[in-house]
């Protein structure tokens, strides 16, 4: 089953042999639980749970002692880390849908995990919306007396639509693997066996079903895509619709459609990196994909270096007094060495770093992708919290911690616990449900015919 | 935070005097007197009778409207009818001398460094001389914060206050980053500010006193033209203070600003003293004016001590 170089440039097919070994292959990871997994899933729920903690105390002991938000900057990390977490859930848009449409065959073991990584994302990013209201209790408000007017309410509206839309692409797909797992798991808790049951919906793998799930899942593809774009647009708004200069940018909704792009990119390289390495497996995540997810990094790290110099450098070259302070300030002043090792990380690296055939091997990529990340978390941070330092009055004669906000260790335990819950949601899917598609995977040998291979 | 008030005492009655809604205010003060002999405070307010008599009473006499006395959520989204509040702004009179944002802390219950009035330093370029500049919120006729907020919870009134139901925002603080003055705060929870509220909250000895006192934790709080003042007819806690009486407020229908000691017609004020509004061009229509710093009272001193150091 080892592919070798000169057929890693076609995407993968199996015969139907192939199919019973496929099967056994993905279903392992479900079988049995590591000694890895659970310290890996133990030390993500003590994160997640310290997050937790850490929001009791910021509820209960009130947000001037617990957090380094003042008037000025209030918007802080939860607002950044809400961008960032977005960005991630448009993975399902990126990685999946689109690809899936322009028949990019190589999508279809990547699809599932692109899918589960939306669901957990966006499921973080509603809860760090929670997170950083200043009345959480009054969360109702917002259905009693919600306007439609504002784009508060866009963003929920858009979130929860994109939650119910991911849950549906996700689980739907899922039908025909749940009817596997069923079949072929034994030796499980019976609640699991059971819940397998329920939720393949009495799926038999005959003719008419598979024809109505495939087009449910063709309309869903088609729906997700423009949801997704929405849902990025709608959050660039909440930054773009205000007064201030640094915001201020009929560019912004498409500049973060395109770092999101980007950061899809790279959160697929380290999740199949991570998903290949440790479930073993090498013959469907291939290195093929590497070299594809590596070409496809480029192509967006220029399309987001595009957007960038439409953002910085073209106020930069009229530098009105509106603008001045601000990028000023990250060119050369106080954030400059922060500016510029995102702009290096987040888009000098992954534009042309992958265009050696060298870099695009799974190792090199997935420390390229992690940079990327990284810079892509610092990204919005640089959007969201200088953008606030330079209002159109100057600030005068306050303290200095109104001036300069630092995040306060509760802050970044809760912003840990948002990525921590993130991970944990994909990592307890994968130790469920096989995290690839067995069915889109066979689909793809048989592409064009009319019969489909029965699971049983 | 107690509030001296003897050498003003006199301009107290000008004050009174000086708006149209004088005889509204004096009926509304003298029915406020009320007939039992609370414990007496020692403080000396004037008052005026309904037939016009100026009489000088013990503070605990009159009765402010406590704490829990506020405004229900009903009651201050209705704006007076027939009335159009407006400011006016002389920068040739301010010389950061502060009380108006001491006079607006007392009024409203919260302490430093929050101030719902600011007085910054500005200077347009190097050839041109510095000036201090009071701002507060605008209450702008095309308010970017009430456009943005999700609950209406600041909402236009139509008396052209812009006004905050505290009992309704959820602390998105959405509105303070579209306010593109910075006239928004919000009340984070400062321990020393809800020990203040605590013990000071149902305090309403000062004679400025404003029913809508600070806002309430994890909600956003901003300059409300002593909304209830400006309803009677009295005189914002700001203007009151300035001693220099460089805050004129008044009513755009009548035509009439005062600062409590000189009264103008509004329009005219305006077309002869070249008045503009801060950042015309983002389109947000202040309701606040400013007169341009010509014809200064005081030369230009700089303040060399900072105020609010501490956090
Ligand atoms: S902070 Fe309160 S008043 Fe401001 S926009 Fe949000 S809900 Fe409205």
């Amino acid at each position: 089953m080892s592919i070798d170089k000169a057929e890693s440039v076609k995407y993968e097919t199996f015969t139907q042999e192939e199919y019973m070994i496929m099967k056994d292959d993905l279903l392992r990871p479900i079988e049995k639980i590591g000694i890895g997994a659970k310290i890996w899933i133990g030390f993500l729920t003590a994160v997640f749970l310290a997050g937790v903690f850490a929001y009791y105390l910021q509820e209960t002991r009130g947000k001037y002692v617990t957090t380094g938000l003042r008037d000025y900057t209030t918007w802080g990390v939860y607002i950044s880390n809400f961008l960032f977490l977005v960005a991630l859930s448009l993975s399902s848009v990126f990685m999946s849908a689109i690809l899936r449409l322009t028949n990019f065959q190589w999508y279809r073991p990547l699809s599932r995990i692109a899918d589960v990584i939306s669901l957990s994302s966006i499921t973080m990013a509603g809860i760090c919306i929670m997170i950083s209201m200043g009345r959480a209790d009054r969360l109702h408000h917002l259905f009693i007396y919600g306007r439609i007017q504002s784009p508060i309410i866009w963003d929920i509206i858009v979130v929860a639509t994109y939650f119910v839309a991911c849950v549906l692409v996700l689980f739907i797909a899922l039908i025909p693997s749940l009817s596997t797992c069923k079949n072929h798991l034994h030796n499980l808790p019976k609640w699991q066996l059971k819940m397998y049951d329920i939720l393949s919906f009495g799926w038999e793998g005959n003719a008419e079903q598979w024809k109505v799930l495939k087009k449910t899942v063709l309309i869903l593809t088609v729906l997700i895509i423009p949801l997704g774009i929405a849902l990025r647009t709608v959050s660039a708004w909440l930054f773009s619709t205000t007064l201030r200069p640094e915001w201020d940018s009929t560019n912004f909704g498409a500049y973060f459609v395109s770092g999101s792009a980007l950061i899809t990119v790279a959160t697929m390289v380290i999740a199949v990196y991570a998903f290949r390495k440790i479930y073993n497996l090498e013959n469907y995540l291939t290195e093929m994909h590497f070299d594809k997810l590596g070409q496809a990094m480029v192509l967006m790290g220029f399309i987001y270096a595009y957007f960038n110099i439409n953002e910085y450098l073209v106020p930069a070259y009229k530098m009105s007094g509106l603008h001045e302070n601000h990028l000023l300030d990250l060119f050369v002043g106080e954030e400059a060495l922060f500016y510029w090792s995102v702009v290096f990380f987040g888009i000098a690296v992954p534009s042309i770093l992958p265009l050696f055939r060298k870099m695009r091997k799974p190792l090199p990529l997935s420390i390229i992708a992690l940079a990327v990340l990284i810079a892509g978390w610092f990204k919005f941070y640089l959007i969201v919290i200088p953008g606030q330092a330079h209002p159109l009055l100057p600030i005068q004669d306050v303290p200095e911690t109104w001036k300069h906000y630092t995040p306060s260790l509760i802050e970044l335990t809760i912003v840990a616990a948002t990525i921590a819950g993130t991970l944990l949601l994909v990592t307890v899917f994968s130790k469920f449900f096989p995290i690839i598609s067995v069915w889109e995977v066979a689909e793809g040998k048989l592409e064009g015919k009319e019969e489909i291979i029965n699971y049983k | 935070m107690e509030n001296e008030n003897n050498n003003s005492s006199r301009r107290n009655f000008l004050r009174l005097g000086a708006l149209g809604g004088i005889a509204l205010a004096g009926t509304a003060i003298a029915k406020a007197v009320t007939d039992e002999a609370p414990k007496e405070t020692g403080k000396k307010v004037k008052v005026l009778t309904a037939d016009g008599k100026l009489v000088e009473v013990d503070s605990s006499h009159v009765e402010h409207h406590a704490m829990n006395d506020n405004y229900t959520s009903e009651e201050i989204r209705q704006g007076v009818k027939g009335k159009k509040f407006i400011r006016v702004i002389d920068l040739g009179k301010c010389a950061n001398e502060r009380k108006c944002i001491e006079g607006c802390q007392t009024a409203h219950n919260y302490i430093a460094p929050v101030e719902y009035i600011k007085v910054k330093k500005m200077q347009n370029s190097e050839l041109e001389s510095p000036y201090w500049f009071p701002t507060m919120c605008y209450h702008c006729d095309n308010p970017p914060c009430t456009k943005v907020c999700p609950v209406d919870a600041t909402f236009k009134r139509e008396d052209g206050i812009v006004a905050m139901d505290y009992d309704r925002c959820i602390g998105c603080k959405f509105c303070m980053a579209a306010c593109p003055y910075s006239a928004r705060t919000f009340n984070f929870g400062k321990p020393e500010q809800l020990k203040f509220t605590e013990e000071h909250g149902n305090d309403t000895s000062d004679p400025n006193h404003c029913r809508t006192p600070y806002a309430q934790e994890g909600t956003v709080a901003k300059c409300d033209f002593c909304t209830d003042r400006s309803e009677k007819g009295l005189l914002p806690a700001c203007v009151v203070e300035c001693p220099n009486g460089a805050i004129l407020h008044g009513d755009e229908l009548e035509d009439v600003v005062t600062n409590g000691e000189d009264t103008f017609r509004l329009k005219k004020l305006l077309q002869d003293r070249g008045a503009y509004r801060q950042f015309e061009e983002l389109g947000t229509k202040p309701r606040v004016y400013y007169l341009p710093p010509v014809a200064r009272n005081f030369p230009f001193e700089d303040a060399t001590e900072a105020h609010n150091t501490k956090d």
